[in-house]
């Protein structure tokens, strides 16, 4: 069967998980991964897994797009680079999923909104954050059954499944998360906290969801929301799942989530990279079926 | 014998009456409290205080609760109250962001404890940068400083001190050191930094070590102390800034500070303010002695409430799983997993369909 071919930006922890979620997938193929270091781990290792491989950042793949015909980006570099790397790729008329924070396309959880994406024909999606796939999804089916005045999520990661990347940058995983919680969650303001844990050996990721409603909780309804979004999860994360809540006091519901990974890249603590690498390979999917079909075909942008 | 042994040291004393007091009140101290501490406080020559919620700048929230005031608020209402005394602020990356930082500097501040858990300094530099930028008289603050050996301090600092930090802080966040253990820590920075890098300690009281440590601290190089009037702060509370001050008087080091103006400040001013006692009992001396964050008091209290498990066994269990400052989520989680465990809770599955 034919498959949608994909690139790989950025060798870190999450472009490097990517391929084995890719490699997965029925629809979809990993063909490239670029870095910017010859010598990073995540470039050897595709190189191993068939993957062709360059170090001199996208440019270095940019004259092969054509030739080997490259339809779906994935960015895993930063927020800082990652609006060059989308315009560069877009120009070939390559659809780009963004997992970094930068958010210059639409807002993406997949049991959230995924369909709208590709009706609107998006050239560029983004992924949030870890902590953002972990906690909207709750978010949404609180509020799905009551309006959500005020919704705050606490991720906790392990230390070492944290990239410099992320270390360097974690304003603007506040920020990107934050606004998410609202745009896509569907709260009317929204607040992330995250915390990194060092210890050894490492505990597993960890997300807490408090969401505030309007008037009183209606608290059947709004379990059996969360049961059902929890069900949507894991049809591609596994490893999504409730330890404790949903706790209902006053107005405040605390849910208590926990995230395992399939332990690909990263052992299974790391539950953060696997719902962002699930995600992204998700949403690809969803596009890549509407490409095979002939539904969707992404046009190259005009060069301004 | 000790006496005059630090003569001639200059020591800067930093008072957390107004911050890591915030915790000790729940976050509830009033605009009008804040000040006449603050102007008692700067009366008394103390050179600095931190101003803001107990979790820093961004820390107003369900996980660390709502002071009644915005920190902005707070900041502009002392820095209009004060005359020499600088005011700081906490930020902890992850809670806090540069934005928050950037009101707290517009409306008064001009001190900063960039606070990082010890082992994961670098989620810290874009903040101390921004700081720096700023003009700020800028630390780095190496919380739950206990659970990192002296190399791994040493490392985690000099980091900071690369990233501009003038100032690095082993912050004993559980009140779980012993003098021993401050003097490698300290002693391992001193080894590392450069000559004109600062090096600071943050005590709890939780084994009633503060003074004492804070005092190893000095001896090996440290020029700036945390501490809080009347020992207002979590668990059992900062080193007690009027203990010290008697304490580093009587062994000849120079902190500017009017002992007996102090003292009253504490007793007149703080006291009253703090309502219930902040002493060493059977839970804050569970922090001390099984290395929890000192934040965690409270919570651990209100969940043993709610769920029925007692606050000590919750406190041990968050100690085992080696759960750092910022996971208040957790403290609630563990208890009701505890009490699941007891038969004392149902899974959500079960209420569903009951």
């Amino acid at each position: 069967m034919a498959k949608i071919r994909c690139a790989i930006i950025g060798s870190g922890n999450i472009g490097t998980d990517l391929i084995y979620k890719i490699q997965r997938s029925p629809v979809l193929e990993a063909v490239w991964m670029v870095g910017i270091d010859p010598e990073s781990e995540g470039l050897k290792r595709a190189a191993d897994m068939g993957l062709k491989t360059t170090h001199e950042g996208v440019d270095g793949m940019l004259p092969f797009i054509e030739e080997d015909n490259i339809q779906i980006a994935f960015d895993a570099t930063s927020a800082y680079v990652h609006a060059e790397n989308s315009r560069k790729v877009n120009e070939k008329g390559v659809l780009m999923i963004d997992l970094t924070p930068a958010a210059i396309g639409p807002l993406c959880v997949p049991p959230v909104n995924l369909a709208k994406q590709a009706e609107n024909a998006e050239m560029n999606v983004n992924m949030i954050s870890c902590a953002g796939q972990a906690t909207i999804p709750i978010v949404n089916a609180v509020a799905q059954v009551q309006g959500v005045e005020y919704a705050e999520i606490i991720a906790s990661l392990s230390s070492k499944s944290i990239g410099a990347g992320t270390r360097a940058n974690l304003d603007e995983f506040t920020f990107t998360t934050s606004n998410a919680i609202e745009k896509v969650g569907g709260a009317k303001k929204g607040k992330a906290l995250c915390i990194i844990n060092p210890a050894d050996p490492p505990m597993i990721m960890r997300n807490t969801i408090y969401c505030l409603t309007e008037g009183e909780p209606d608290k059947k309804a709004i379990t059996a929301s969360i049961l059902k979004m929890i069900g949507e999860v894991q049809k591609y994360v596994p490893g999504y799942k409730l330890v404790n809540g949903p706790d209902f006091e006053g107005n405040k519901v605390a849910v208590f989530m926990e995230v395992a990974g399939l332990g690909d890249y990263l052992p299974t603590y790391a539950g953060n990279l696997d719902i962002m690498t699930a995600a992204a390979t998700r949403t690809a999917e969803m596009f890549a079926d509407e490409m095979l079909a002939g539904t969707f075909q992404p046009k190259a942008k005009e060069i301004a | 014998m000790s006496e005059a042994s630090l003569k001639g040291r200059k020591v800067i004393l930093h008072d957390m009456s107004l911050r890591d007091g915030m915790h000790a009140k729940k976050e509830q101290i009033s605009i009008d409290e804040m000040v006449a501490i603050a102007q008692g406080l700067d009366h008394a020559g103390v050179p600095y205080v931190q101003v803001t919620h107990g979790a820093g700048v961004g820390g107003n929230s369900i996980q660390h609760g709502f002071a009644p005031h915005s920190n902005k608020d707070y900041i502009s209402a002392v820095a209009a109250a004060v005359e020499k005394i600088k005011i700081s602020v906490l930020l902890i990356p992850g809670l806090g962001t540069m934005k928050e930082l950037e009101e707290a500097y517009e409306a008064g501040a001009r001190s900063v404890h960039v606070a990082t858990h010890c082992t994961e300094a670098d989620t810290s530099p874009q903040h101390i940068a921004f700081a720096k930028n700023l003009g700020m008289d800028t630390s780095g603050f190496l919380m739950m400083a206990h659970l990192a050996s002296p190399e791994k301090i040493a490392e985690q600092g000099k980091m900071m001190e690369d990233f501009g930090a003038d100032t690095v802080y082993v912050t004993d966040s559980a009140g779980y050191m012993l003098p021993a253990d401050v003097k490698a820590h300290i002693s391992a920075l001193r080894a590392v930094l450069k000559p004109e890098t600062e090096i600071g300690f943050h005590g709890h009281h939780n084994l009633g070590m503060g003074v004492a440590n804070s005092v190893t601290a000095i001896e090996c190089g440290a020029s700036r102390i945390d501490a809080s009037a009347a020992g207002m702060g979590a668990g059992a509370g900062n080193t007690p800034t009027e203990v010290l001050a008697a304490v580093l008087d009587r062994m000849g080091a120079e902190t500017g500070i009017d002992l007996f103006k102090l003292m009253d400040v504490a007793e007149d001013v703080v006291l009253p303010v703090m309502g219930q006692p902040v002493r060493v009992d059977r839970d804050s001396l569970t922090l001390g002695y099984a290395g929890v964050y000192s934040t965690f008091l409270f919570h651990a209290k209100r969940a043993a409430e709610r769920f029925g498990v007692p606050a000590r066994d919750v406190l041990v269990e968050l100690g085992r799983k080696k759960m750092i400052g910022g996971q208040e989520d957790m403290i609630f989680d563990t208890a009701m997993t505890m009490a699941k465990e007891r038969g004392l809770l149902k899974e959500a599955h079960e209420l569903e369909t009951a």
